[in-house]
């Protein structure tokens, strides 16, 4: 993955839906107005975080099996990368809920289980930060992970959807899916959400090779 | 020849005088549908500008991968 094309073509992509998106014809639907065009920004940020967020479990039970130490720290870079985009999907949705559901914060659950899930993986870095033997670190570390993961899962997916939620697709909210992402909108939702996970990606590995360049001047010292 | 280049170039610059109704064109793109044009341009311009900035990083970092 170190050539440059999938690095143009997430450019090109995520400018087109900052065009596209904000001139493309989109459904007329009352409350949501124009707001319904932060669908292709605001969502992107939580696709962008599951992805980096899946990367990291996938180096964490790699990390235990090989013991390797790049492993552990292609874990660590692409949590720290999911936790920007995790945050700027927080922020974005609290812009979005101030003007539709006529707070940024609300309660809801959706908010909330966010939140909470935003903060295990603060757990994770906090964690990592207090233990300074390096083996034992990626060791712990990579276990938390792992358990971290389907937490945010069931936070996000699973218990918003018990329960009274503003947010589409919970609490017997139908999603966008259902009726209201028609196809003129998929044009630009998809290429907006495959452009923004490949921007992720991309954040994340060049994080991941400034700290392999850092620790390699680490142990020369 | 010249007087004759003169006199024509006078009169096509005199053509839009009459073409002239109660509506002037003017570059309208710009100004229309409420100038969501201008938001798209500076959106894009943030972008551009990021994105380069990610591609300049890149190389930098390319570069001292390469030394060490």
């Amino acid at each position: 993955m170190n050539k440059t094309w999938w690095k143009i073509l997430a450019s090109v992509l995520v400018v087109y839906t900052a065009v596209a998106g904000l001139l493309l014809e989109v459904p007329h639907l009352a409350i949501l107005n124009e707001t319904i065009r932060n669908l292709y920004f605001h969502v992107p940020m939580w696709f962008a975080m599951i992805v980096l967020f899946s990367i990291s479990v996938f180096y964490s039970v790699r990390s235990l099996l090989s013991q390797d130490r790049n492993d552990d720290i292609r874990a660590v870079e692409s949590v720290n990368t999911g936790i920007i985009f995790g945050l700027l999907g927080l922020l974005t949705g609290a812009v979005w809920a101030k003007y539709t559901w006529g707070q940024f914060w609300s309660f809801d659950p959706k908010q909330n289980f966010a939140a909470i899930s935003i903060l295990l993986y603060f757990a994770y870095s906090v964690l990592r930060n207090a233990i300074d033997e390096e083996q034992k670190r990626a060791k712990i570390s990579a276990i938390y992970n792992i358990f971290a993961f389907p937490m945010m899962v069931v936070l996000l997916f699973v218990l918003p959807r018990l329960q009274d939620s503003l947010h589409p697709g919970n609490g017997g909210n139908p999603g966008f899916n259902s009726y209201d992402l028609d196809s003129n909108m998929r044009l630009v939702f998809y290429p907006a959400c495959l452009g923004w996970i490949l921007i992720g990606y991309w954040v994340y590995t060049i994080r991941f090779r400034i700290r392999l360049l850092e620790n390699k001047q680490n142990s020369i010292r | 020849m010249k007087k004759i280049v003169f006199a024509l170039m006078m009169l096509l610059s005199s053509v839009q005088l009459f073409a002239q109704t109660d509506q002037v064109e003017m570059a309208d793109a710009m100004r229309s549908n409420g100038k969501i044009y201008v938001v798209v341009i500076c959106i894009v311009i943030i972008l551009a500008g990021l994105l380069i900035y990610l591609f300049s990083l890149d190389k930098r970092l390319k570069k001292i991968e390469k030394k060490s």
